[in-house]
């Protein structure tokens, strides 16, 4: 412990709100991914400058600091290494101002998602990207990773949403990058600090757009023989000119365990169901649903079941959202993946991540936002098996490579953070990288903002140097 | 022309300014001027994302997508590269969302002459920092732009301009559900629906509006930013983009200064990707 730095930290916030007991310290040691941390010191700013207070104080004795949302990131993003300081925005909650007619509000970080959607729900306006996190992770967090939803498949993703915020800078200042007008002058700043993962300083105000809640909404259920099936529908809805709000798919493990859980008359026969919702006003809507049924029924789908009224379409939506719940009585541990393919590579891809992890002897179930072609393979697993974790990571490693070879990229939405810093490579060549760094070293030259994310380590590059040519795209 | 002879054509010293077909302001004067690689590589409809040189003509894509009933928020007139470095959205902005949104992945080269790959290939990724978003909008100031992967929309199966009188224009606004365009000059506006036939009809029915044609011409004093709930206020000749902000205005416009931090930190990007200020000297971004 850097008691030097805790004086610091007790004088400019108040002894309460700085925390140096080893059960906190355990609780922020790390996120909701599977990497081990060390925190040196959490604290509990509730304003603007007692961020600025926080980050000054860290800098000053030369300590790494890591700002905090909900702590549900699954790439290590908030977890902190080195003893750093955790800078937990938790206490930075409220709704400072709605423009319910221009639809943008300006919030504090650590709003939590689905508390800012019902806020404005009394405008008849929503926060579009609704990761399935929602009810427990921050505007901040979703702004750090650029988080999405399957709701994000017409909206566009956190970034599209985001139209300014207020930073501190590890320098100590204070900058509002972007702003309520739509071309603010200058470079994009503020399209460039989302997606930093914390790395390029902290958001303490987030100005978000606010999306009109849809006049009609449809959901239907269908399911298929074959998970090609399914996959093939997603690409020929999209061809057909249609963007549905969400596309999601469950393979038959996914909906055995979801049934078993939550009773909801799910085919556990099928190998793949989809799940299509379309918004917007009806009559557009009644002619996309009757194009989905048409397109799903030519690629062989069993049943199509349309939510009759809104408790259904809720049992639907319940049944995709608590996967996560359901997987939990199958085995005790998961580890969730996050790659994107081109739609069309989906079944190609599907069948590899089948057959590696049929080699490495693991449980698979796939839920995933397939109108992107987001792949969240997740691997579920009892960590006291001696031997397993090794075979996780193999598969994980396997199942990133397999998707990146396809055309695809390394994260769709949980961001790189330390998880998938060392696969950047395959992504990436080296001057792509030293312009990715040079974004960081402008907005960060102290270095102390997250350090070790993201960018890999010249010496971790080696690693995956024998990628094959065709992989980078 | 390929994008090794195009970085070759940049090199990596002496002053070098870029230009696509001078539509949106034309390169540096008195410095040598290059060309980006024109032409579309690939349309993948189903995908939908299209790749195209940077020199490529917006008018070309978007009539290459029309085939596939697609189609591009880029505003009309000269060449991708252009539009996607000044960065501006035309007046469906509203419905179609900023030009940022656009660009997917790049591949410019840099100050040091070198090829480098912003983004990547698919609609959704966050994989590594958002290059993309700081390019769109830098006006070739920290790298020409080469070659472009770009996210497509499907068109409309009708699309109408409507109009009605209107002295208060969120009046109107607010009725409307996901309009494409709303503008307004003070007495009159000016409504672009986009949907199913029927939706169209009735949204306009429910909003008091009546089939007219658009957009208005715009004044070209000066294109303002400003929050978008100023605009009511707004006086003299102009056009405001109701929801947006966007307002063309007779009269010249002196722009508010800016946050100062602000502009060091844009500043200190400039110093990161190009020292000596060689990609189009002198240009103020
Ligand atoms: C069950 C489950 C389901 C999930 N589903 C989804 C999903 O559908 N889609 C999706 O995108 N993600 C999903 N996630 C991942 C996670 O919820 C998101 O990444 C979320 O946005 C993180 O928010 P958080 O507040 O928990 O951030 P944290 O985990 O606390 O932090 C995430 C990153 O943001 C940085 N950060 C946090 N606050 C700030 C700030 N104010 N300023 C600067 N940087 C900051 C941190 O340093 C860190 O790098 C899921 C996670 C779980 C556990």
């Amino acid at each position: 412990m850097n008691a030097a730095l805790v004086a610091d930290l007790t004088a400019a916030l108040s002894a309460d709100r700085v925390r140096t007991g080893t059960t906190e310290l355990g609780l922020y040691g790390r996120d909701a991914s599977n990497f081990p941390g060390s925190a040196g010191v959490v604290c509990f700013p509730l304003t603007t400058a007692e961020v600025q207070a926080a980050v000054v104080a860290a800098v000053r004795h030369g300590v790494p600091f890591v700002a905090r949302g909900s702590g549900t990131g699954l790439a290590g993003g908030a977890t902190p290494l080195d003893h750093a300081l955790v800078i937990a925005l938790t206490k930075m909650d409220a709704v400072l101002s709605v423009d319910p007619v221009n639809r943008f509000a300006w919030v504090e970080p650590g709003v939590l998602n689905l508390d800012l959607t019902r806020q404005v729900t009394k405008y008849g306006l929503h926060f579009a990207p609704d990761p399935s996190s929602q009810q427990s992770c921050s505007i901040g967090g979703n702004v750090a990773n650029n988080s999405g939803g399957p709701h994000c498949l017409s909206d566009g993703v956190t970034a599209s949403h985001v139209l300014a915020m207020e930073v501190v800078l590890s320098d100590g200042s204070v900058v509002v990058l972007g702003g309520d007008e739509p071309e603010p002058a200058g470079l994009d700043l503020r399209g460039a600090f989302v997606g930093s993962e914390g790395m390029f300083g902290i958001a303490t105000k987030v100005c978000v757009r606010l999306t009109q809640n849809a006049p009609a909404v449809r959901t239907m259920l269908m399911d298929f023989e074959t998970v090609e099936a399914g996959a093939q529908t997603v690409s020929a809805i999209i061809a057909a000119g249609m963007v549905p709000a969400a596309l999601e798919m469950m393979d038959q493990l996914c909906v055995q365990a979801v049934e078993a859980y939550i009773h909801a008359g799910l085919p556990v026969d099928a190998a793949a169901v989809l799940l299509v919702e379309v918004a917007g006003l009806p009559h557009g809507l009644e002619a996309d649903v009757a194009r989905i049924v048409e397109i799903g029924m030519a690629h062989g789908a069993g049943t199509v079941r349309i939510a009759q009224d809104e408790a259904e379409r809720a049992l639907l939506w319940k049944g995709r959202k608590t996967a996560f719940g359901a997987i939990a009585r199958i085995k005790p541990n998961y580890y969730l993946h996050d790659t994107v393919v081109p739609r069309r590579m989906l079944p190609e891809v599907l069948r590899q991540v089948y057959a590696i992890c049929r080699r490495h002897d693991l449980l698979v179930m796939n839920v995933f936002h397939a109108g992107d072609g987001n792949l969240h393979p997740l691997l579920v697993f009892d960590k006291r098996e001696p031997g397993v974790m090794e075979r996780v990571h193999a598969a994980g490693e396997e199942i990133v490579r397999a998707s990146v070879a396809a055309g695809g990229v390394l994260s769709g939405e949980h961001g790189i953070g330390i998880e998938k810093r060392d696969f950047m490579p395959l992504m990436f060549g080296p001057a792509d990288l030293a312009a990715q760094a040079a974004m960081r070293a402008a907005f960060d030259p102290s270095g102390l903002a997250n350090p070790f994310k993201v960018l890999p380590s010249p010496g971790a590059c080696g690693d995956v140097q024998h990628v094959p040519a065709g992989a980078w795209v | 022309m390929d994008l090794t002879e195009f970085a070759a054509a940049v090199g990596g010293e002496g002053p070098v300014t870029i230009s696509g077909l001078g539509t949106r302001g034309g390169p540096v004067a008195g410095v040598r001027c290059v060309h980006a690689p024109a032409g579309i590589e690939w349309v993948q409809a189903d995908e939908m994302i299209v790749s195209c040189g940077a020199g490529t003509r917006v008018d070309e894509l978007v009539a290459a997508l029309a085939a596939h009933h697609q189609t591009v928020a880029l505003p009309a007139g000269g060449t991708v590269g252009g539009a996607l470095s000044v960065g501006h959205g035309d007046v469906r902005r509203l419905g179609y969302g900023p030009v940022r949104d656009v660009l997917l992945q790049a591949r410019y080269v840099s100050a040091a002459g070198e090829l480098v790959k912003a983004g990547g290939p698919t609609v959704k990724n966050v994989s590594g920092f958002d290059l993309c978003r700081l390019l769109v909008g830098s006006r070739g100031t920290l790298g020409f732009l080469g070659d472009v992967i770009l996210r497509t929309r499907p068109l409309p199966q009708t699309s109408q301009w409507f109009t009605c009188s209107a002295g208060d224009p969120f009046d109107v606004f607010t009725k409307l559900y996901k309009p494409i365009s709303v503008l307004w000059n003070g007495s009159q506006l000016w409504a672009l629906l986009e949907g199913h036939p029927r939706d169209v009809a009735e949204q306009a029915a429910a909003a008091g509006l009546r089939a007219g044609s658009g957009p208005p011409a715009l004044p070209v004093g000066s294109r303002r930013s400003v929050a978008p709930s100023t605009i009511a206020s707004l006086t003299g000749d102009f056009v405001a983009e109701v929801g947006v902000g966007i307002v063309h205005h007779v009269d010249p416009w002196l722009r508010p200064v800016g946050d100062d931090r602000a502009a060091t930190l844009a500043i200190a990007i400039r110093d990161q990707f190009d020292p000596g200020r060689r990609l189009n000297p002198g240009l103020d971004v």
